[in-house]
């Protein structure tokens, strides 16, 4: 089969005036509006913004997989030149995966469990080109080397959950290659996985923009990971894209409102929580057949003008003919964008006061129990999980402290123990000077679980459905408070309502009736109902989209400082940990390897997996140069952890016949700053910084 | 102070019981389903006023002599002059004219749809209350395993899996046979046969609700086991347990209808509709009429309840 229209010179994919439509019970709801793309040879465009704009809408009308309510209803989506609406089923059958591929968020579900991977990496070459089994077969294991992949044989005969999800993500991108697309799709690829896993995804993504003749359209709300992989952005807002330009001019020289309002609203390193705090963009994204007259982002701009912003659909105009940069606003070039960058409330910086909960050496092992009939032979029944390893630190009045790792590292089981879930198998968990990590939640004296609370992940399953936000928080009120008066509950639960900055008709509402950022304020108000002295935050803010982040975070701290409450921050977001964070906890595999202030863990001497760590988070800041440390391998496994250190299977800088041999120790780097490695304390010092910034001038905004 | 934090209004007792069942409006499989059981549930509350004849009131110039059934003529009511009838009744003889027996009479000359009609009240205050009794003891188990795991779970799901390994008729057999024959017995063994699978769907649904963050919640502050149960979990497993309540209801008028098919029943002589077709089953051919109603009325009163199951699911799993 030959390559559809090989000789074509002009851009690969255009979007014109393209809308998308859904029909639903209640109405026709417009998804995308007034798309516009052109998308040239080896290029990479970036789709960015909020859940709900429309970014994968789009991408779902370019593979034309809209299902049976979706429709474009206008402009037109030409591939090679071709308007994909002339084709026949057939045609665009084979268009699909043969010339345009995608990658999908969850690679489990993109990959079929039952079948080996073999089989399913075959089938690409055998049904797009009708090559043989051979061909076939070495075509897919050419392809696994250069997704880089180790030992690409071993891929081959496994099935999907024989491999990590880094792993999985790569074989799903291999296979998307395979029948070597002129465009590929990739749809939020990355989110599922763990940081450092994402920075290698996200390397061999930008290597492949450079080497294969594909043009790529990323579609991600990260706009560190756009900056890492994209030459050119659009940045889309309630279904229109509101700024597009390269991404070097956009993130430098925005010329929108919305696209300013969600730069203000990541932890960029020059945030600081006391000088230049986050500033969340007000108000909530418009439902699709609720939008406002004008312009959509009308009604949470700070520059909107009445009688001029609400008059009737607003065009894309010119900010700079050169390098085609374009903004969706009236005032683009009347506003004084240097202005934003001042004006910032100062917050006094804390005090921390005394001791709140003292961790020492706190082992948590789990027993597994194995029946199977080699363990019975063997007599090793049972088998240990060294779930947390002598777990040392402590934390103190109105200090937040940041614990921060991987998934598998601990950080939840240490969250389970200091509350009481499960029990310590040894060492202590001293709270207010009592030791608490022996007691069960159920056997703790009430004023204690009162004053430890939890906030929670997901904002989707935090509260109950079944129970109004009123009723949940009265029960937690009725609970702590000693209050069983009907009338002094609602009034406590208004107060607390008001200030998690809820509107009192919030009462009766079910929480389905709630957004996830408003649900999230709710579990906020519950663990903050008994005046808690320390709350622990299992990533509260990771699963809400970047606006409602920011303000979810803002209202966290402003509580957290008006009551000096003890915060234990969980977190695999680097980000935000040092935009928050008094001190650092860094885990990797139930063990303590670093901990310190936020700002010695965040220069040298690192721990090598903090410098890791940090050269893996994705920074949206175009005057930041970062060192590139890729992690290789995958996280072992904490019932068959390594011998010596627990990193060394995949520290960059291991000492072959040591690390792996003997437990490292912990070198005191300064007071409280404690690293656990073999590296003498004078190499690491030597390392220099993963995260630099360039000169800021270089980089003038506006 | 308390001004500031007025109240807002609550939604109104009326709408906050009856709005989900509007929603059953947009569903017209379930708008049947409801329409049958609605018919049912009519039929059986009005039953005295409804049924034209005393229901167990044989009448003696209607009944079959002996069991000479191949002469018996294979419509019984055809010719006879309503006085005649009426009289025939006891204790009636004053009235003259009372009405046709629609649907006939059976053998001992009692009228069917009078028997149909009363035997609605027995099937509807039996069966239903069988279910609930068998949810009263497979929720509880069931949300305690499934939450709990560890020994509850072992033990209840070890007896579960012995009873339900066990053929369900021997079982009712068994229980009737050696017990003394009562309404109660019947329906313990029924709830004895039903609690099983019960708790096996409970234990499922609480072994998936158990891992949400809310739960986790309840427990960081130490709710006592019964809140976490009652209050936290079982309202969210609410939705596929009242369609299973509704699907299995149907099953247990079925069995109750089986049993007393093979004369393992209510205690005679008040109707029941799975004895009528018992009773009716030797002369089916020549004379359908006397099981054929009671089988449709099992049937689409059954149907009814499956049908609102389907209507409660389509409607759950939208939105």
């Amino acid at each position: 089969m030959g390559r559809f229209r090989a000789d074509w010179e002009g851009p690969v994919l255009e979007c014109r005036d393209l809308s998308i439509s859904y029909d639903t019970r209640a109405a026709q709801i417009p998804a995308v509006q007034d798309f516009n793309l052109v998308l040239n040879r080896n290029e990479t465009i970036g789709l960015v913004g909020e859940s709900g704009c429309g970014k994968s809408t789009v991408a779902m009308a370019i593979m034309r997989y809209m299902g049976k309510n979706g429709a474009i209803t206008g402009g037109q989506v030409l591939y090679k030149g071709i308007d994909l609406a002339t084709l026949t089923d057939a045609q665009l059958r084979a268009l699909r995966g043969n010339e345009i591929a995608m990658v999908y968020q969850e690679p489990m579900a993109s990959l079929n469990p039952a079948m080996k991977l073999d089989r399913q990496l075959m089938e690409v070459p055998i049904y797009h080109d009708g090559a043989g089994e051979e061909e076939a077969r070495r075509r897919a294991l050419d392809m696994l080397a250069k997704v880089k992949l180790p030992d690409p044989e071993r891929v081959m005969a496994s099935y999907p959950h024989q491999i990590s999800g880094g792993q999985q993500q790569r074989v799903v991108i291999a296979m998307a290659l395979l029948s070597q697309p002129s465009l590929l799709l990739l749809d939020e690829p990355t989110t599922a996985l763990d940081v450092t896993v994402e920075a290698g995804i996200v390397e061999l993504i930008a290597e492949l923009a450079k080497q294969q003749e594909t043009s790529m359209i990323y579609i991600s709300h990260n706009l560190g990971l756009i900056l890492e992989t994209c030459d050119r952005i659009n940045v889309m807002y309630s279904g229109q894209v509101v700024e597009e330009g390269r991404v070097a001019d956009v993130f430098d020289r925005m010329r929108h409102p919305y696209t300013r309002g969600l730069f203000g609203a990541i932890p960029l390193p020059s945030a600081d929580k006391t000088a230049r705090p986050l500033r969340a963009i007000r108000g909530q994204l418009p439902l699709p057949h609720a939008r406002p007259e004008g312009c959509y982002f009308g009604p949470r701009c700070d520059h909107f003008q009445a009688g001029r912003c609400d008059q009737g659909p607003i065009a894309m105009e010119s900010v700079d003919p050169d390098s085609n940069q374009g903004a969706r606003c009236l005032r683009w070039d009347e506003i004084d964008w240097a202005r934003d960058e001042e004006g910032f409330t100062q917050a006094p910086h804390p005090t921390f006061g005394e001791e709140v909960l003292s961790v020492e050496a706190m082992k948590k092992y789990y027993t597994l129990s194995d029946g199977s009939l080699a363990a019975i032979i063997a007599g090793k029944q049972t088998r240990q999980i060294k779930a947390n390893e002598s777990i040392t630190f402590l934390a103190r009045e109105a200090e937040t402290v940041a614990i921060v790792g991987e998934s598998g590292c601990g950080k939840s089981t240490l969250a389970k123990v200091l509350l009481g879930l499960e029990t310590a198998t040894d060492g202590q968990v001293n709270f207010h000077g009592q030791d608490l990590g022996k007691t069960q939640v159920q056997r703790r004296k009430r004023e204690d679980v009162k004053a430890m609370q939890m906030v929670f992940q997901n904002p989707f399953d935090t509260l109950n459905p079944s129970h109004t936000v009123g009723a949940q928080l009265g029960r937690v009120i009725r609970k702590f408070g000693g209050i069983n008066d009907g009338d002094a509950v609602r009034r406590r639960v208004m107060q607390l309502l008001d200030i998690v900055k809820l509107p009192a008709d919030f009462y009766y509402r079910r929480p389905r009736q709630l957004s996830g950022g408003q649900k999230q304020r709710v579990g906020i108000a519950r663990a903050f109902a008994g005046n808690p002295t320390m709350v622990v935050a299992d990533e509260p803010v990771s699963a809400l989209d970047v606006s409602v982040a920011a303000a979810v975070t803002g209202l966290l701290m402003d509580i957290q400082r008006s009551y000096r409450t003890t915060l234990l921050f969980i977190s695999h977001d680097l980000s935000l940990v040092r935009y928050l964070a008094d001190r650092v906890v860094v885990m990797y595999l139930g063990h303590i390897v670093e901990q310190g202030t936020t700002e010695e863990i965040f220069s040298p001497p690192y721990h090598p997996y903090t410098e890791a760590l940090l050269s893996a988070v994705p920074i949206a800041d175009t005057s930041i140069e970062k060192k590139r440390i890729i992690l290789e391998g995958s996280l072992p496994s904490v019932i068959d952890p390594p011998k010596g250190c627990a990193f060394h299977t995949r520290c960059h800088r291991k000492t072959e016949g040591l690390c792996d041999r003997e437990t490292p120790p912990k070198i005191a780097a300064g007071p409280g700053h404690e690293i656990l490695c073999h590296i003498p304390l004078e190499d690491l010092a030597a390392i220099e910084p993963v995260i630099v910034q360039k000169d800021k001038a270089a980089a003038a905004r506006g | 102070m308390a001004d500031a934090f007025s109240l807002p209004k609550r939604p109104s007792l009326a709408v906050r019981v009856f709005g989900p069942f509007l929603l059953l409006r947009e569903s017209w499989v379930g708008m049947i389903g409801l329409s049958l059981v609605l018919f049912w549930v009519l039929v059986a509350l009005f039953a005295p006023v409804l049924a034209p004849f005393p229901p167990n009131a044989p009448l003696m110039a209607l009944q079959v002599p002996g069991a000479d059934y191949p002469t018996a003529p294979s419509t019984l009511i055809d010719g006879v002059p309503a006085a005649e009838i009426c009289a025939a009744i006891p204790g009636n003889a004053a009235q003259v004219d009372c009405g046709t027996f629609w649907l006939g009479t059976d053998l001992v000359g009692r009228d069917v749809l009078s028997r149909i009609i009363f035997g609605a009240q027995q099937v509807l205050i039996y069966a239903p209350l069988a279910t609930f009794l068998a949810y009263l003891v497979g929720i509880p188990m069931g949300l305690w395993a499934g939450y709990s795991r560890g020994m509850a779970d072992a033990v209840f799901s070890f007896i579960s899996n012995v009873i339900l390994s066990f053929p369900v008729l021997v079982l009712y057999v068994l229980i009737l046979v050696t017990l003394p024959r009562s309404a109660a017995i019947i329906v313990a063994a029924v709830v004895f046969a039903a609690a099983p699978g019960i708790f096996r769907i409970v234990r499922g649904l609480a072994m998936d609700l158990r891992a949400r963050e809310y739960v986790a919640a309840a427990e960081t502050r130490g709710e006592p086991l019964w809140y976490i149960l009652f209050m936290e979990i079982l309202p969210n497993a609410r939705g596929p347990l009242i369609v299973d309540a509704m699907l299995r209801l149907g099953y247990v008028i079925i069995t109750i209808g089986t049993l007393a098919f093979i004369g393992l029943g209510m205690p005679p002589p008040d109707p029941d509709w799975g004895r009528m077709i018992a009773e009716g089953r030797t002369t089916i051919n020549f004379m359908p009429h006397m099981a054929l109603f009671p089988c449709l009325a099992i049937s689409s009163l059954v149907l009814g309840f499956n049908l609102l199951a389907d209507g409660l699911r389509e409607v759950s799993l939208r939105d």
